[in-house]
This record gives C-alpha cells, sequence and structure tokens, in this order.
C-alpha cells in the first residue's frame, strides 16, 4: 500500500481541478487585456500593453499615440480596473453566502442590501442629485437593511440560517415599497429615468475617484473572506458541527455577514445593482474546482472579475448606446446558469 | 483509570420551568466507554450536547480536565472533546479526505488552512478505518456505514481525549452496528473515553463498562453497566416486560416477553 503522502500526491495531482485551478486564477489578466483591447476606438494589443507598461513607469520601446494612452489608461482602464473589482467582489460574497447559509440558491444580495440601497439611491437623487449623496445614502441604506435584517433575526428564540435569510426577505420588500415610494413621488420627466437607470446598474459613468473611494473597504474585506476560506469549509456543515470543530461559529458569522454586506453595499453604491454575478459565478466555480472553500474563494474572485469585466465589453459594444449592465448580466446569466444546472452533479459539486 | 470528564448535578431546560431532566451526575473516565440509555425524547442527546458545551445547561457544572467548560474557548473544547453527530448530508459535495480534514480545524490558527501535514495525519486516521481508498470520493455518495468510518476518521483526527458518539448505529446495518461498535471498543482500549447514546441496551452489554440511564427527567440509574442495566431496570425505562438472559459462553443480551409469556 502506499504511504499516506505518496497517496496524497496522487490524489492531488490527480482531481479534476488540478488542471483547470490554475488558468482560472490566471484568466483575469487575459480578460484585462481582452477588455482593453475590446472597443469603438481601434487600439491593437501591442499598443495596449505599450500604453499599459508607459503607464506604470516601464522602460518601453516604440511610442503610443497620446490619445490611443487616454483611451487606454483614461477610459478603459478604471471602468476596467472596477468592473473586476466589482465582478470578483460580487462573486466572491455569493460563495461566502451560499456556505454560510447552507444554500446554493442564496445571492450576496439575500439580506436586503440591494433593496435598501435603491431605495437610498433614490432618495439621494430625488433631494441632491449629486454622485456623492447618491453613493453615500446608497453605502448607508444598503447597511442599514442588512443590520435590520440582522436585529429582526434576534428577536427570534431560534437564530438559526432559516430566521436571517426570512428577515433579510422581510427587509428587503419593506425597502423595494419604499423605494416604489420615491418613484411615485419623483419628477417623471426629470428623476425617475435617473433613478430608473441606476437601478439596472451600470459601470459607464464610473470613475477614478469612485474606485478609490471603494477599494480599500472592498479590498479589506475580501482578504479578509480569503483569510477564512477554510473556515467556510467547517462553517458549511452547520453551525453546531462547526462549533464541536473548534470554531467559533457565531462570530465569524458575524464577521461573514460584515464582510459581504461592506462588498455589496461598496459595489452597488458606485455601480448601481448588478444581479446575477454573485449567483452564477459561485456555481460556475463550484464545478470547476469543486466545493472546498480553499480553492472556490480565489476561483470564485478570479471567473467574476472575468465576467463581469466581458459582460461589460459587451455593454459598451454590443450598441451605439450603452446597455444597462444589469439587463445584460441577466440575460447573458440566467440561460447560462440554466445550461450549467444540467451539467450539474449530485450535491452540487 | 482517571476522570476527564465530570458533570455534576447537571438540569437543563428547553421551555423555563419544564426541565428535560435534573439532577444528572456523571463521571466519564478514559479508557472506557460510557452508554446513554433511555426512551425517545428522554434527552440524551440533550445531556450528550450539554457535554460538548453546544448548549448551556440551567445548573451544574460540566468539568473537562479540571477546568470548567464555560471557561473553554471553542478551540480548546474541540482539542479535548470529539463529537460525531448523526449522520448527514452537506449541502455541497465534499471528498471524504476534506471531511476528514475538517478534524484539524482545531490545530490551526484562526487564518490558517491545514498543512501537508494535516492532510497526512486525515489519511493516516482514514487507514486505521481502512477507507483511505475514499479519500478522493465525494462523502455525499457514501454508504451509511462508510459514511460513519469517515466521521470516526474526522474525530480520531481531532486528536481529542474523549469522544461523544450520537446514536453511532442508528443509521447502520446489523452487521456494521457490530463492527463499529468493535471500533469504538478498540478506540477506548487505546485509551480514549468514549460516550455513547443508543437505543439498544444489548449495545451498552456488551461495549460500554459504564451505563448511564436516563427517563422521567432524572438519571434513573448510573454506574457499571453490569449492575445498572438488569431485567427491572430495563422493564421500568422503556415501560416493557424485559429481561436479561445469559448467553453460553458469556456475555448477557436482552430480550422483550410478550404480554403473558
Amino acid at each position: 500500500m502506499a504511504s499516506p503522502s505518496n497517496k496524497l500526491i496522487r490524489i492531488r495531482t490527480g482531481a479534476a481541478w488540478s488542471r483547470c485551478y490554475y488558468l482560472i486564477l490566471a484568466a483575469p489578466a487575459v480578460a484585462m487585456c481582452i477588455g482593453l483591447v475590446w472597443g469603438r476606438y481601434p487600439v491593437g494589443l501591442p499598443d495596449v500593453l505599450r500604453a499599459l507598461g508607459h503607464g506604470v513607469g516601464l522602460p518601453v520601446d516604440g511610442v503610443v499615440p497620446g490619445v490611443m494612452e487616454t483611451v487606454v489608461l483614461k477610459v478603459r482602464l478604471p471602468r476596467i480596473m472596477a468592473a473586476m473589482l466589482i465582478g470578483g467582489g460580487l462573486a466572491v460574497s455569493g460563495a461566502a453566502f451560499q456556505g454560510l447559509f447552507r444554500n446554493p440558491l442564496v445571492s450576496p444580495y439575500v439580506l436586503g442590501v440591494a433593496s435598501g440601497a435603491g431605495f437610498g439611491a433614490a432618495l439621494g437623487i430625488v433631494i441632491w442629485n449629486q454622485t456623492v449623496m447618491i453613493q453615500g445614502c446608497a453605502f448607508l441604506a444598503g447597511i442599514t437593511a442588512v443590520s435590520a435584517a440582522w436585529f429582526i433575526s434576534r428577536f427570534y428564540k431560534s437564530s438559526g440560517n432559516m430566521i436571517i435569510v426570512l428577515a433579510g426577505v422581510i427587509v428587503g420588500a419593506f425597502f423595494q415599497s419604499l423605494l416604489s415610494l420615491v418613484k411615485y413621488m419623483a419628477d417623471p420627466d426629470d428623476k425617475l429615468p435617473v433613478i430608473v437607470y441606476w437601478l439596472m446598474g451600470s459601470l459607464s459613468s464610473i470613475t477614478l475617484e469612485d474606485l478609490y473611494t471603494v477599494l480599500l473597504p472592498m479590498a479589506v474585506s475580501m482578504i479578509f473572506l480569503f483569510l477564512i476560506r477554510w473556515r467556510l469549509n467547517v462553517l458549511s456543515f452547520g453551525d453546531e458541527e462547526a462549533r464541536t470543530l473548534g470554531v467559533e461559529a457565531g462570530k465569524l458569522r458575524i464577521g461573514v455577514i460584515l464582510a459581504v454586506t461592506v462588498i455589496t453595499a461598496s459595489a452597488v453604491s458606485v455601480s448601481g445593482i448588478i444581479g446575477w454575478v454573485g449567483l452564477v459565478v459561485p456555481h460556475l466555480a463550484r464545478m470547476i474546482v469543486g466545493p472546498d472553500y480553499m480553492r472556490l474563494i480565489p476561483a470564485s474572485m478570479a471567473l467574476g472579475a472575468c465576467y463581469l469585466v466581458l459582460i461589460d465589453g459587451l455593454a459598451r459594444n454590443v450598441s451605439a448606446a450603452e446597455i444597462p449592465l444589469g439587463i445584460l448580466t441577466a440575460t447573458v446569466g440566467a440561460p447560462f446558469f440554466a445550461w450549467l444546472l444540467t451539467k450539474g452533479r449530485t450535491g452540487w459539486a | 483509570m482517571g476522570i476527564v470528564l465530570s458533570v455534576t448535578d447537571l438540569s437543563f431546560s428547553y421551555e423555563p420551568g419544564q426541565p428535560v431532566w435534573s439532577g444528572v451526575s456523571v463521571d466519564v473516565r478514559a479508557g472506557e466507554a460510557l452508554s446513554i440509555l433511555g426512551p425517545n425524547g428522554t434527552g440524551k442527546s440533550t445531556l450528550m450536547r450539554c457535554m460538548a458545551n453546544l448548549i448551556t445547561p440551567d445548573a451544574g457544572k460540566v468539568i473537562v480536565d479540571g477546568t470548567d467548560i464555560r471557561k473553554m474557548g471553542r478551540r480548546a473544547i474541540a482539542r479535548a472533546i470529539a463529537f460525531v453527530p448523526q449522520l448527514h448530508n452537506p449541502v455541497f459535495a465534499f471528498t471524504a479526505l476534506d471531511v476528514v480534514v475538517m478534524g484539524r480545524t482545531a490545530h490551526l490558527q484562526h487564518f490558517a488552512s491545514p498543512s501537508p501535514r494535516d492532510y497526512s495525519l486525515a489519511l493516516e486516521a482514514m487507514d486505521t478505518f481502512g477507507i483511505s481508498h475514499l479519500a478522493d470520493k465525494s462523502y455525499n455518495n457514501t454508504s451509511g456505514g462508510e459514511r460513519q468510518l469517515i466521521l470516526f476518521a474526522r474525530a480520531v483526527a481531532q486528536e481529542a481525549r474523549i469522544l461523544l458518539l450520537d446514536e453511532p448505529t442508528s443509521h447502520l446495518d446489523f452487521g456494521n452496528q457490530a463492527r463499529t461498535l468493535e471500533l469504538v471498543n478498540g478506540l477506548a482500549e487505546q485509551g480514549l473515553a468514549v460516550v455513547m447514546t443508543t437505543h439498544f441496551p444489548d449495545h451498552a452489554l456488551a461495549y460500554s463498562k459504564r451505563t448511564v440511564l436516563i427517563a422521567e427527567g432524572r438519571m434513573l440509574g448510573y454506574g457499571l453497566t453490569d449492575h445498572v442495566v438488569g431485567s427491572e431496570s430495563l422493564s421500568r425505562l422503556y415501560g416493557l416486560n424485559v429481561e436479561i438472559v445469559s448467553l453460553q459462553g458469556g456475555g448477557r443480551t436482552c430480550v422483550v416477553r410478550k404480554n403473558g409469556e
């Protein structure tokens, strides 16, 4: 019989995921190049790379025309970085919540963050109509909604997963109706269209400043989820079993909810509501690398980043006018998800 | 052998004023098995969950190696006590090896992941139960008997001194029940303290040195199995006419007498 360590090596190298995992981790770089090349103003890959090299201060051969450099570095790059950050953030949030709530159908918006943020943004549009205020209101209202769901769930004697998900549904419905109220009262010629477009989600107006604002909270939260990824495995066996295995399940759950809320509220506040990424991408990742969160967290981040960069590429380029992202993530995501499920193995492999 | 876990005058209630049981005092010793016997719904698993500090009793104390369990963190408890739950179906299709390695969690720092050494220990634990061939199989696709062994391997990988088994035989066929109990016996002989809940008095008679009987909201008996488990006590425990029969060549078993026999 083989010794355990030999057997271990054989298991790891023989696993179906081992070939794909590292490819997935490298994929965002490829997606980024595609995103930088793909656009109305023609820029070839060599010029893109040259402009990038120039941008980070490398000594680069050849000269890139100023317009090209502006298009690559000032127009496309911030938007692509935002798409990667938001796509990766939403996907990793979905993956974490699916494990925490032990339910593969959970999205990162399940605790009401999107409804809350939608209401906050609408309020910001109606009252101030300034970007800073809209983003601030969206972020705060998103956090408020999740906090409300959390406190409502505390009122009930059973502190199970089901209660907090139900509380999220309750809070979500409440904020949806508040949003409807604001829409109903908004000026239909001037403010209402802005609200409607905001809710559909878009990266078209994102700026470098927006990116800097959300980068720190999102990055810290994503690093936290990355660091506790082994514990997410244990948590997906339920609170009680996790505790018998030595995990402070209650505290960890609060940490995960906090991290996901910061990520999603930040993302939504600058991009509007982009659905489906947080639901579909973790499934795709799980089918490729398996359910082990050690790989699932990095793979979800990488695939989420790729997915949103490519979807945003479509949004920019399919028609002369921009298509809101939220429309595309669902029109592409829903059929893709349906197809994905036909490939599904037992137990959400 | 030494007492590693002691329960003193414990009482617990889910609803205020309606204790599941009260006045339970039990010692768990290294190197032997303790069975918890009692009818459905009398709180056998509840007692076990108190022993692992998963629920907090209304009164009384649980002491693990001289320390009050309420003063111990989850990691410290998990290093002392491994809990083998009843068979379950995880939502996600982890491999058997993934499940066993989870037993190493209590030995990891908060942000750490299992090292190759942890995986090797997990595989060794699987080897001792003869299931290392299942390592890369999906846990959800294994049979009940295999699952039980995987969970045992996880408990061994946890390197705890106390093993709590919640109905370890409930989903197993006749042969696997006996094989599982032999393994439990082997773990006790290696020096582990084993506590198990069971619905089968025979399992207590054959495999556990001591037994505690729980019914009617209290402890009906506690002590050496040979003294505690008898025709009278079992008849009272289950409300049946139970008789203990001595077997040729040693050992005892219990049978139910029909009325009028």
